[in-house]
């Protein structure tokens, strides 16, 4: 047994078919001979992504989230598009109120408000507003999180205190305060701006997670690694540390977008959200609100029910990719 | 890669080993016969622990030996029952501690006999403390539920305790919390809870691993002294070797969930008979090897997913011969041949095992060629 | 400290043989500072290296060992720039290690290199091996060795996989699909890709199983033949120090104890710290449990170190001699005993074969309770 252990004379003798027991004193010819002994290296090699999406496959909810999540993206883009009436086709009400679901016509299909328009339409139509602002909301509040973590936790000292500082500030704004009276003060209904401000109010959470990850993964031992052969400080972050801080950050982006969805909802309801000619979830629910005596459901139950499922979906989805991108994860 | 094991499968192996029934003779504490412990889990069964028997005598002191993955924690994990039911399933086995099969026994009476009877210390002793209780509080409760004691007894006994494991100032030191205390203090403080309810049998799990050498000859010690005072008996898992030298009489090696080796820790040690234990013991560096390869042993463990059909070790084996591949050959019970190993029990269609009937043949001397010498002949006339 | 150990003629002490020194540490600090109370002002400092010197000669293995938090690693660290030093001076080949700034310390990076321990935390999972080991080929790209390019830099790569046992087509899997061991040979492929004359290896085969662990001890110690490599090899376990080193060092609170060659530092140690660890040492022979010399108490806190000699507090030759004075109030010099043998002790002659014999005798084994120190 004293041959030596490198893995040149393993692949020579190997090569040269030396008969009977001969194993090679590596660990890692065993898979190249198809020997099922090699546990890890038998595996087929797997990019990232792929093992990602293993994973995210045996996250059940995940991926019934996703779906659930692609179908409401899908129908905010094409739906209006498919829709076969005009805006403007209202064939009148046959129950004070608005009439009840039916099955046909299509247009009835979740009934209709009071004065005769569909519920299926604010449904399909609403998606579109509802759920661009909880993408361009995460979209606006992650980038600035992120940016902001990043650099305070890399960097650290006075530029780690004066972010920080700044963090705190954005957490004490009552956001709702704002949303109110910037609602009230600038182009209210507008959904850019109702964006715009959703996005500017909520990356402060985020920003410190992604300032903790910084913190902690700085002094990392494959950091330190890069350090010692030589590796620049901007590349240490964004090819160490930021990819290994992925996980939680989409997760906390998925909040942030679930969170804006419902809070778009919530002011729309209080008037001081969109437009009230705008059509979107929470302008459903917010005309609903004068009927809802009259046991006209339908109204905020269908466009409520978009809401919910979306919210839900986005949260399972959110879940499920947390551990999908966490590469320590097995299971 | 799910692999699918067929329940029979196992069993058919495994059918010779249910000879003994009963309870052990009353000398013997902890009497484990054919253990199983399987993990089912997304990709598929990890027999983790696979029909292994072993026992430990009133007083006395067994060493399970072996690396990691090997199954030697989760053995003690299944002697304790705290596994999870499911992912974990014990499909066949018996553990008999002091006359019953705590297999059998109901969680409530195995609370009863967790602590009291069998306890156990592990690895990593803060996180066994609970950081927000004084240290007097957690001993003092298990004494409590377990012996009924007043609060008043329960604090001294933890006072008693605590001084038995060499604590200074005992009734200081109870009012502290787990953080307050240094790595060695608090294994001393696990091990004084253990104690506390003079428990038969301790169950160690690398007690020591965790700590520095210096640290580690105190506890050692300290186990050592409290097991002549106090005669309980102790089951000691560790991949040191050296430990097990200094601590134990018995030793058990286990390999992918198998019992490799056994006998007493001059017979393991110094004569090793499976090539796993021969092997471990000759990669060990030491002065001796100075400027000399150290021995390998080829390769690494078996996928759990997919073990050899017949012994665990033979893709690694340098004295492999042909029954290996295809027949176990298990140790059946703690009586039987000292080594799961085809050299040392007669092979099917082989007659007298090769290395009993050489002689003897200690570890450093025997090479491979001698085997193959006296195998192949026998071989080819089976294979073809 | 007086007299730096550069000075001393080095190579005509002990007959095995090997260069001048390769890595010299002159009274090196590593301090960390302590911040406590409202206005996070700094209230002291954890004293994790305090006023070490060492040379490692070109060739040599030179092993550094202590338990954990006698700041072996730290010295490790500091020397090859990871951290800021406190004070004190290093060179490598006389080249300032620590004056080194931008593009110099760069390139003095290719010269020394660090195995970590852990073969898990030491690997981005999130990158291939080709791009772990390729990375430092690529930061120090220069005209010169063209390492820029993508397809020489990756058969550089599957060079050094090969030289450290793996397969080149495993380039392009992740950190995950390898085993413990695997994963420090990549670890040790990355040091080695930028053909470093130095590299500290930072308990490299701790955190392995005894049977992987004695694979890499052999790759590492064909390396250092193949490659003419010097090593700095910081572990705990005494055996495999003993097993790969040249001269050892041990290293307890900050301070370096004692140095001798190997062979010297094991039959014959002559600090009273030295004694007891090698006394603690479980061996794998149930003919020889040893009598061992159990030390007191834990190590004391390295933010209050004890006065005068570190180990004073724990020291159970003090204690035979009856406490002496000065071993509180006088810190001792670090002192050649015998040529090539240096101990940081004031009764270091009171150490031979036969007063180690005679302590561990008288020793009561289950002295072992509190420590001494508050």
């Amino acid at each position: 047994m004293a041959e030596s252990s490198r893995a040149v004379d393993a692949a020579d003798v190997a090569k040269v078919g030396t008969p009977g027991p001969v194993i090679t004193d590596l660990e890692e010819t065993a898979s190249a001979s198809a020997r099922p002994a090699d546990h890890e290296v038998s595996l087929e090699s797997l990019n990232q992504w792929q093992l990602a999406w293993r994973r995210f496959r045996k996250h059940r909810l995940a991926v019934i989230g996703a779906f659930a999540f692609l179908f409401m993206v899908t129908m905010a883009i094409v739906g209006p598009i498919l829709w076969p009436y005009s805006a403007t086709h209202i064939p009148g009400v046959t129950t004070p109120g608005g009439d009840p679901p039916t099955l046909s016509p299509i247009h009835n299909l979740f009934g209709t408000d009071f004065g005769g328009r569909s519920v299926l339409q604010f449904v399909v139509v609403g998606s579109r507003i509802s759920i661009a602002v909880g993408v361009f909301t995460a979209i606006i509040a992650t980038t600035i999180g992120v940016t902001v973590g990043a650099v305070a936790g890399y960097f650290g000292g006075w530029i780690d205190g004066l972010l920080m500082r700044f963090v705190d500030l954005i957490l004490a704004i009552p956001f709702l305060f704002v949303v109110l009276v910037a609602a009230r003060f600038f182009g209210g209904g507008d959904v850019v701006s109702l964006i715009l401000i959703f996005g500017l109010l909520s990356w402060a959470g985020l920003a410190r997670l992604v300032r903790a990850m910084f913190l902690s993964l700085r002094e990392a031992e494959f950091v330190q690694a890069a350090r010692a052969v030589g590796v620049g400080d901007v590349r240490i972050a964004f090819r160490h540390i930021l990819p290994n801080a992925l996980g939680p950050v989409v997760v906390s982006a998925t909040l942030i977008m679930a969170s804006a969805i419902v809070l778009e909802a919530f002011v729309s309801f209080l008037n001081f959200g969109i437009r009230a000619t705008d059509v979107s979830w929470g302008n459903a629910l917010s005309n609903s609100k004068g009927y809802l005596l009259q046991g006209n459901w339908w109204w905020p139950f269908f466009p409520g029910m978009a809401l919910a499922i979306t919210v839900i979906a986005v949260n399972f989805m959110g879940d499920g990719l947390r551990d999908a991108l966490d590469p320590r994860s097995k299971e | 890669m799910t692999t699918t094991v067929p329940a029979g499968q196992a069993v058919e192996t495994s059918l010779p080993v249910a000879t003994r029934s009963g309870p052990p003779p009353s000398e013997v504490l902890l009497d484990v016969r054919d253990l199983r412990t399987y993990f089912h889990v997304m990709d598929g069964t990890v027999k983790a622990v696979d029909g292994i028997s072993f026992s430990i005598n009133r007083g006395e002191t067994l060493g399970i030996v072996g690396e990691s993955g090997c199954g030697k924690s989760v053995t003690s994990l299944s002697v304790m029952r705290l596994l999870d039911i499911p992912p974990a399933e014990i499909p066949s086995g018996e553990i008999w501690l002091d006359g019953q099969d705590l297999l059998k026994l109901s969680e409530e009476q195995m609370r009863a006999v967790r602590g009291n009877d069998v306890a156990m210390i592990f690895q990593e002793p803060m996180s066994s403390l609970n950081p927000v209780f004084t240290v007097g509080n957690q001993i003092s409760e298990a004494v409590i539920l377990h012996q009924k004691l007043s609060k008043r007894d329960a604090r001294d006994k933890a006072i008693e305790a605590l001084r038995l494991v060499g604590i200074a100032n005992p009734e200081r030191r109870i009012k502290q919390y787990p953080h307050e205390l240094s790595g060695g203090m608090r294994q001393r403080v696990m091990i004084a809870m253990a104690l506390s309810c003079d428990p038969k049998l301790l169950i160690a799990d690398e007690p020591t691993t965790a700590l520095d050498v210096t640290i580690q000859a105190q506890i050692l010690e300290l186990m050592r002294k409290v097991q002549d005072e106090t005669g309980t008996a102790l089951m000691l898992i560790t991949h040191d070797l050296g430990v097990v030298a200094e601590m134990v009489h018995d030793v058990v090696v286990m390999y992918s969930g198998r019992v490799v080796e056994q006998g007493t820790v001059e017979e393991v040690l110094l004569e090793p008979k499976h090539p796993y234990t021969e092997g471990l013991i000759s990669s060990m560096p030491s002065k001796g090897k100075r400027g000399q390869k150290l021995n390998v042993i080829r390769g690494q463990v078996a996928n759990p997913f997919n073990l050899p059909k017949g012994c665990n070790f033979t893709p690694r084996c340098p004295y492999r011969f042909e029954p290996c591949p295809d027949h176990d050959p298990r140790i059946e019970h703690p009586g039987g041949p000292p080594a799961a190993c085809w050299l040392w029990k007669p092979a099917p269609g082989y007659g007298t095992a090769p290395r009993v009937r050489e002689g003897a043949v200690t570890a450093s001397g025997a090479k491979a060629p001698i085997m193959l010498e006296e195998a192949a002949p026998a071989v080819l006339e089976v294979s073809s | 400290m007086t007299a730096s150990p550069s000075g001393e003629p080095v190579a005509s002490h002990d007959g095995n043989g090997l260069g001048e020194p390769l890595v010299v540490i002159e009274n090196l600090f590593k301090y960390y500072p302590i911040y406590g109370g409202i206005l996070r002002r700094k209230v002291g400092d954890v004293k994790a290296v305090d006023d070490v010197s060492l040379e490692v000669r070109r060739g040599e293995v030179f092993g550094l060992v202590g338990e954990s938090g006698c700041g072996k690693s730290t010295l490790g660290r500091t020397l090859i720039r990871l951290q800021p030093p406190t004070g004190g001076r290093a060179s490598i080949a006389g080249e300032d290690i620590f004056a080194k700034k931008g593009k110099d310390l760069k390139r003095l990076r290719r010269r020394m290199q660090i195995i970590f321990q852990d073969p898990v935390g030491s690997l981005n999972p999130r990158m291939p091996v080709s791009d772990i080991i390729g990375e430092g080929l690529l930061a120090q790209a220069d005209r010169e060795n063209r390492w820029g390019d993508r397809k020489l830099r990756d058969k550089r790569v599957g060079d050094y996989l090969e030289a450290v046992g793996l397969r080149r087509e495993y380039s392009r899997r992740y950190p995950h699909e390898f085993s413990g061991g695997q994963r420090q040979r990549i670890g040790i492929a990355r040091a080695l890709a930028l053909e470093p004359q130095f590299i500290v290896c930072d308990e490299p085969v701790s955190a392995l199983d005894v049977s992987i662990q004695s694979q890499v001890l052999n790759l590492l110690s064909d390396l250092k033949r193949e490659f003419d490599l010097t090593y700095l090899f910081i572990a705990h376990n005494l055996s495999v120090v003993q097993y790969l080193s040249d001269r050892v060092g041990v290293m307890y609170l900050g301070r370096m104890m004692e140095t001798a060659p190997v062979d010297e530092l094991y039959a014959n140690p002559r600090h009273p710290y030295t004694v007891a660890l090698l006394s603690a040492v479980p061996e794998p022979d149930p003919r020889r449990r040893k009598k061992r010399i159990v030390l007191r108490g834990d190590v004391p806190s390295p933010a209050n170190p004890p006065s005068g000699c570190r180990f004073h507090t724990r020291c159970w030759l003090r204690e035979q001699l009856g406490n002496p004075e000065n071993c509180v109030t006088e810190t001792p010099e670090f002192r050649e005993i015998t040529p090539g043998h240096r101990v940081h002790c004031h009764w270091a002659e009171k150490i031979s074969g036969g007063i180690v014999a005679q302590a561990a005798a008288s020793q009561d084994v289950l002295k072992t309770s509190e420590p001494l120190v508050s």
